[in-house]
C-alpha cells in the first residue's frame, strides 16, 4: 500500500514568543517520501517548527506549503497532516478502537468500512485484537503504537513525529526504531521527524536538519553529516569527536599537513577547502577511526600521536578509552575487542589512525 | 475527600525507638478517634436510633410513617427539586462562565473571574433577604414592573424564591469547579483531534466534554449536598415545605421527643450520604484526564474579537449583575431606616451600624470568639489527622479519615439535633450545666462541621512534601522532633494557615446547626443576631448592617487565602 506523500516547504520561518524568537529564518524543503528529521538539543525550535507545520502555532514570519498550496491561514482540522505526540494524547475516555476511529468517523468514512481499516491499522503496528482495551490497560509501547495507527488509519499527506520513541525504555526504543523504518519505507509516506537523539536521526532519516537556537546549521544526508560536519556544532553534536585546532603547513596534491595545538603534525587526506589554503584549520578525528598501540609498535602510513591512558571502560563490543596528549584528552573507540590487549590508566600508548579517516569541520 | 493512597511513612529505626514512636502515634490516633467519635460519629448514631425504634426496639415504622404523610412527602419532593434546579440553573450560569474564563482570552477576564466569585462570600440566607426586596412581591424590580406593564412576577414566591437564591449563591462554585476541571485537560488531547479534522462543537462534545464531566460532576453533587441541607434560606424566606425546616420545625415546636423529627433527619443524611459516594467516585475517575502534562507550549486561551466577543461581554455582564443583585440590596437595606413598598430607602442612615456596633455588639464579639477558636480546633486536629495519614504507620487511620470527612454529610440541621439529644441533661463537667447550655457547643459544631476542609488542605500542604525532604534532613543528624519543626511545618503552614481560615470564614456563617444550639440570645454570633433581627420589620436594618459585617468578614478571608494560594483560588473552595 503506498500512501499519497506531499512535499513541505518552509520559506523563512520566524516565531517569536515573547521578546525571544524560538525559530528564526528557517527555509527547508522536504521531498515526497522523504524521512526529514530535526535534529537538536532541547530549545532548538524543532518542535516549534513541527507544530507550525501543523498548524498549532502561527508563524510571525515566512509561509508554509504543502504541495504549492500556502497553509499558513489553514486551520489544524484540514490540514491533512498527520501527528503522533511526544505524549502520544491517547483518549482516556476512548477504548482502543474508538481512538483508532476518532479520525475516520471525522471524515464520514462510511461505519462498516471504519471496522475493516482499524483493524488494518493495527495490525500494521502489531497490536491486532486490542480493540476493545481501554488506554489504562496499555503499557508505554502499546500506547505509542495506538498513537501510530490513528495517525496512519486516515492516511494522510504528510506524516509528523515529536520524539514518539523518548518515553520508551532502551530496549523497545531501539525496536521500536527499526519497526518505524521499515513501516515508514513500505508506506512511502513524507515524514519529518522531531528528536534530539543523534542516533535515531541517523538510522531513521533521508536528510537531517541539524538544529541549534532557532536555525538551521546544517542539512544532509546522515553521512554527510557524520562525516562532513560543516561547524563545530555539528561535530560535536553527531556522535562523538575528537577536535583539533592547527595551522596548514604543506599541501602536496590531496595531502595536507596540519601542524596541530598538541606540537604534532597530522596528515589529512582531504582537499583543501578554499578558505584555508593557508591558516587555521578545524580538524575532526571520530574515536573509532582510532586504534591504540603499545609504544614502539609500527604503523606504517598512518599518523601517531603519544601520550598516556587516561580511563578505560570496557563496553562489550568496545573498549572506550580517554587518552592524555599534550595536555587534551583524546576519546578513542577500540572495536572488536577480541585479542587485543586491554590497557590500563598510566600505560604510555600510541594513537594512530589513517589520514583518510580525518576530517575536516568546514570542509 | 482524603484518599491516602500513596503513604509516604518515615523509615523507621527497629527496637525501643520504633516502639515509643508507634505508642505515641496509638495514643494520638486514640485520642482522635474518640474526640470525634463523640463529637460526630455518636450523636449521628443516637439519632438514627431514635428513628428506628420505638418502645419495643428496633422498627421501621416511624420511616414507613414518614412516607405516609403528604406534607412529609411533599418536604422531600421540593427539597430534591430544590436540589436538582438549583444545579441545573447554578450549571447554566456557571458552565458558560466558565468556559470563557478559561479558553478566552479577553480584556476584562479577570474582572469577570473577580466578580465571578464575589456571590460566595455573602451568605445565602443574607443573600434571600436581599432579594427578598429586590424581586419580592413589593420589591423593587416588582414595583417597576406594575408601574409600567402592570402585573408583577412571582420571582420570590414559595419554592421559586428557596431555588433563586441557592442558585445565585452556588453558581460560582460550580463555575469554579468547572474551570478547574477544563484547566486540567491535557492540551494535547484537544490537538490531537483538531489533527484528525475534527473542531468546534464536535471536538467540545467528544473529547473536551466527555474529559471535563467527571470534575463538573462531582461539583453539582456537592452543591445539590449542601443546598438540601441548608436550613437558613428557607427560613428567612417563610417556606417551610422542605426537609431541613420541616426537622427544625418538629424538634423546637413538639419537642426534643418526637420521632418525626429524627425520621427527617435520616432521610437528609441518607440522601446527603448517597450523593458524597457518588461525588468521591466521580472525583476518582476525573484524576484520568490529566494524562500527561509535557509542555507543548500550547496556549489554551484564546484571543477573541468582533461579534464573539460582544456576545461573551454581554452574556457575562448580564448573569453577574444578576449575581450581585444581593450585595446591593443588603448594602441598600444596611443604610435605610425605612424602605419598603418603595424602588429604594426612603430615608438613609448610618444608625443600623451604630446599633450593631455599639447596642447590640455581642453579636459581632461572639463570631469572632467562636469562629477563631474553631478554626484554632480544626487546625490542630486538621494537622494531626494529616500527618497520621500521610506519615503514620498505626492501625485505624483509615477509619479516623472517614470519620473526619463524615461532617460533609451531616446537615447542620441534624448534628445539633444530634447534640441536643446527647448532651442536654447531664451535666458537663466544668461548665456548672449541660453543654448545650454553653456557647462552647457552637464551637464544637463549628469546628466538626469544617473539620472536612482543614483536614483536606492540611493533607495537601503535608503530601507536597516529598518525604524525602525529611530523610535528608535526618540522614544529617535531625530527630523527627527536630525535623517536624525545621523542615515539615514550615513547608505546611501555607496549607495550615488557609485550612485556619476556611474554617473561621465558613464558622462565621454558619446558621443551620447554630438556630437550634444558641443557648441565650446574646450568646448568638452574627448569623443568629441576623435570624433574629429579621423576623421584625424595625429590625432590618441592622439585620442588613449584621450581614454586611459578615460579607466583609468573608471577604477578607477569602483575599487573603487566595493570596496564600497565589491565585489558584479554584482550590480553595473545591472540595
Amino acid at each position: 500500500m503506498t500512501h499519497k506523500a506531499s512535499e513541505v516547504r518552509l520559506e523563512g520561518i520566524g516565531k517569536r514568543f515573547g521578546e525571544t524568537w524560538a525559530v528564526r529564518g528557517v527555509s527547508l524543503h522536504v521531498r515526497a517520501g522523504e524521512f526529514y528529521t530535526f535534529l537538536g538539543p532541547s530549545g532548538c525550535g524543532k518542535t516549534t517548527l513541527l507544530r507550525i507545520i501543523a498548524g498549532f502555532a502561527f508563524p510571525d514570519e515566512g509561509g508554509v506549503w504543502l504541495d504549492a498550496e500556502l497553509v499558513n491561514a489553514l486551520p489544524p482540522w484540514r490540514r491533512d497532516v498527520g501527528m503522533v505526540f511526544q505524549s502520544y494524547a491517547i483518549w482516556p475516555h476512548m477504548t482502543v478502537f474508538e481512538n483508532v476511529a476518532f479520525g475516520l468517523r471525522e471524515r464520514g468514512v462510511p461505519r462498516a468500512e471504519i471496522g475493516a481499516r482499524v483493524a488494518e491499522a493495527l495490525c500494521m503496528v502489531n497490536l491486532e485484537g486490542l480493540e476493545g482495551r481501554r488506554p489504562s490497560q496499555l503499557s508505554g509501547g502499546q500506547q505509542q503504537r495506538v498513537a501510530l495507527a490513528r495517525t496512519l488509519v486516515v492516511q494522510p499527506r504528510v506524516l509528523l513525529l515529536d520524539e514518539p520513541l523518548s518515553n520508551l525504555d532502551a530496549r523497545l526504543r531501539a525496536q521500536m526504531r527499526l519497526e518505524l523504518l521499515k513501516l515508514q519505507r513500505d508506506l512511502g509516506i513524507t515524514t519529518i521527524y522531531v528528536t534530539h537523539d543523534q542516533e535515531e536521526a541517523l538510522a531513521l532519516s533521508t536528510r537531517i536538519a541539524v538544529m541549534s537556537v532557532g536555525a538551521v546549521v546544517q542539512e544532509g544526508t546522515p553521512r554527510e553529516i557524520y562525516e562532513a560536519p560543516r561547524e563545530r556544532f555539528v561535530a560535536e553534536f553527531v556522535g562523538a569527536a575528537n577536535l583539533l585546532g592547527g595551522e596548514v603547513r604543506r599541501v602536496t596534491g590531496n595531502t595536507i599537513a596540519v601542524m596541530t595545538d598538541l606540537g604534532v603534525e597530522v596528515q589529512v587526506a582531504r582537499p583543501v577547502p578554499d578558505a584555508a589554503e593557508s591558516g587555521r584549520i578545524l580538524l575532526t578525528i571520530r574515536p573509532e577511526a582510532m586504534d591504540l598501540l603499545p609504544p614502539g609498535s609500527r604503523s606504517e602510513g598512518h599518523n601517531r600521536l603519544e601520550g598516556k591512558v587516561a580511563a578505560s571502560a570496557f563496553q562489550g563490543a568496545a573498549i572506550q578509552y580517554e587518552v592524555e596528549i599534550g595536555g587534551t584528552l583524546l576519546r578513542a573507540s577500540v572495536t572488536n575487542p577480541k585479542g587485543k590487549r586491554l590497557f590500563q590508566r598510566g600505560d604510555p600508548v600510541v594513537v594512530v589512525f589513517a589520514p583518510e579517516d580525518v576530517g575536516i569541520v568546514g570542509g | 475527600m482524603t484518599r491516602p493512597q500513596q503513604t509516604s511513612a518515615i523509615a523507621l529505626p527497629l527496637g525501643a525507638t520504633r516502639r515509643r514512636w508507634e505508642w505515641g502515634q496509638a495514643i494520638v490516633l486514640a485520642g482522635l478517634l474518640t474526640l470525634l467519635t463523640l463529637f460526630i460519629l455518636y450523636p449521628l448514631l443516637r439519632v438514627l436510633v431514635v428513628a428506628v425504634s420505638d418502645g419495643r426496639g428496633f422498627t421501621l415504622r416511624h420511616l414507613l410513617n414518614f412516607f405516609d404523610r403528604p406534607l412529609f412527602r411533599e418536604a422531600l419532593l421540593n427539597s430534591l427539586a430544590s436540589g436538582g434546579l438549583a444545579v441545573l440553573f447554578g450549571s447554566l450560569l456557571g458552565v458558560p462562565l466558565a468556559y470563557f474564563s478559561v479558553r478566552y482570552q479577553f480584556r476584562g477576564k479577570l474582572l469577570l473571574q473577580t466578580l465571578g466569585v464575589l456571590p460566595l462570600v455573602i451568605p445565602p440566607f443574607v443573600g434571600a433577604v436581599a432579594l427578598q426586596l429586590i424581586l419580592g412581591r413589593s420589591g423593587m424590580v416588582n414595583l417597576l414592573l406594575l408601574r409600567w406593564i402592570g402585573t408583577s412576577v412571582p420571582f420570590m414566591e414559595g419554592l421559586a424564591g428557596v431555588i433563586l437564591v441557592q442558585t445565585l449563591h452556588y453558581f460560582p462554585f460550580i463555575m469554579l469547579n468547572t474551570a478547574v476541571s477544563l484547566a486540567n485537560i491535557d492540551p494535547s488531547l484537544e490537538e490531537m483531534a483538531q489533527n484528525l479534522g475534527s473542531h468546534g462543537w464536535r471536538l467540545f462534545r467528544r473529547v473536551t466534554l466527555p474529559l471535563m464531566l467527571p470534575g463538573y460532576v462531582a461539583g453539582c453533587l456537592l452543591t445539590f449536598i449542601r443546598v438540601i441541607d441548608d436550613l437558613g434560606t428557607p427560613l428567612m424566606l417563610n417556606y417551610t415545605k422542605l426537609l431541613a425546616p420541616q426537622a427544625y420545625l418538629r424538634i423546637t415546636t413538639i419537642g426534643i421527643d418526637d420521632v418525626d423529627g429524627y425520621v427527617v433527619c435520616v432521610i437528609l443524611v441518607v440522601l446527603s450520604l448517597a450523593s458524597l459516594w457518588a461525588a468521591r467516585k466521580y472525583l476518582g475517575l476525573s484524576e484520568y484526564a490529566t494524562v500527561q502534562r509535557g509542555t507543548t507550549g500550547a496556549e489554551i486561551a484564546r484571543p477573541i474579537r468582533g461579534v464573539k466577543l460582544a456576545v461573551v461581554l454581554g452574556v457575562s455582564a448580564v448573569m453577574l449583575g444578576v449575581s450581585l443583585l444581593p450585595h446591593l440590596g443588603i448594602l441598600l437595606l444596611s443604610l435605610s431606616r425605612i424602605w419598603s413598598f418603595s424602588l429604594l430607602p426612603t430615608v438613609y442612615t448610618l444608625g443600623n451600624y451604630e446599633e450593631i456596633l455599639f447596642r447590640t455588639p455581642h453579636f459581632v464579639k461572639n463570631t469572632l470568639l467562636y469562629a477563631l477558636l474553631a478554626a484554632g480546633v480544626d487546625v490542630v486536629l486538621g494537622a494531626a489527622i494529616a500527618w497520621l495519614l500521610l506519615r503514620g504507620r498505626v492501625f485505624g487511620r483509615n477509619l479516623l479519615d472517614a470519620i473526619a470527612t463524615m461532617p460533609l454529610a451531616i446537615p447542620g440541621v441534624v448534628l445539633a439535633v444530634g447534640y441536643l439529644r446527647v448532651f442536654h441533661g447531664w451535666d458537663f463537667p466544668g461548665l456548672g450545666g449541660p453543654l448545650t447550655g454553653s456557647w462552647v457547643i457552637l464551637v464544637i459544631a463549628y469546628s466538626m462541621r469544617r473539620l472536612p476542609y482543614t483536614v483536606r488542605a492540611c493533607f495537601a500542604a503535608l503530601q507536597q512534601i516529598h518525604v524525602s525532604l525529611e530523610e535528608a534532613a535526618q540522614n544529617l543528624g535531625a530527630n523527627q522532633v527536630r525535623t517536624f519543626r525545621k523542615v515539615t511545618f514550615p513547608l505546611m503552614v501555607g496549607g495550615l494557615v488557609a485550612g485556619g481560615l476556611i474554617s473561621f470564614m465558613t464558622s462565621a456563617v454558619e446558621l443551620s446547626s447554630t438556630i437550634m444550639l444558641v443557648p441565650r440570645i446574646e450568646l448568638g454570633p452574627i448569623a443568629y443576631g441576623i435570624y433574629v433581627y429579621m423576623q421584625s420589620a424595625i429590625g432590618r436594618g441592622p439585620g442588613a448592617a449584621l450581614g454586611v459585617v459578615a460579607i466583609l468578614l468573608v471577604a477578607l478571608c477569602t483575599y487573603v487565602t487566595n493570596r496564600i494560594f497565589a491565585g489558584r483560588s479554584g482550590t480553595a473552595f473545591r472540595v
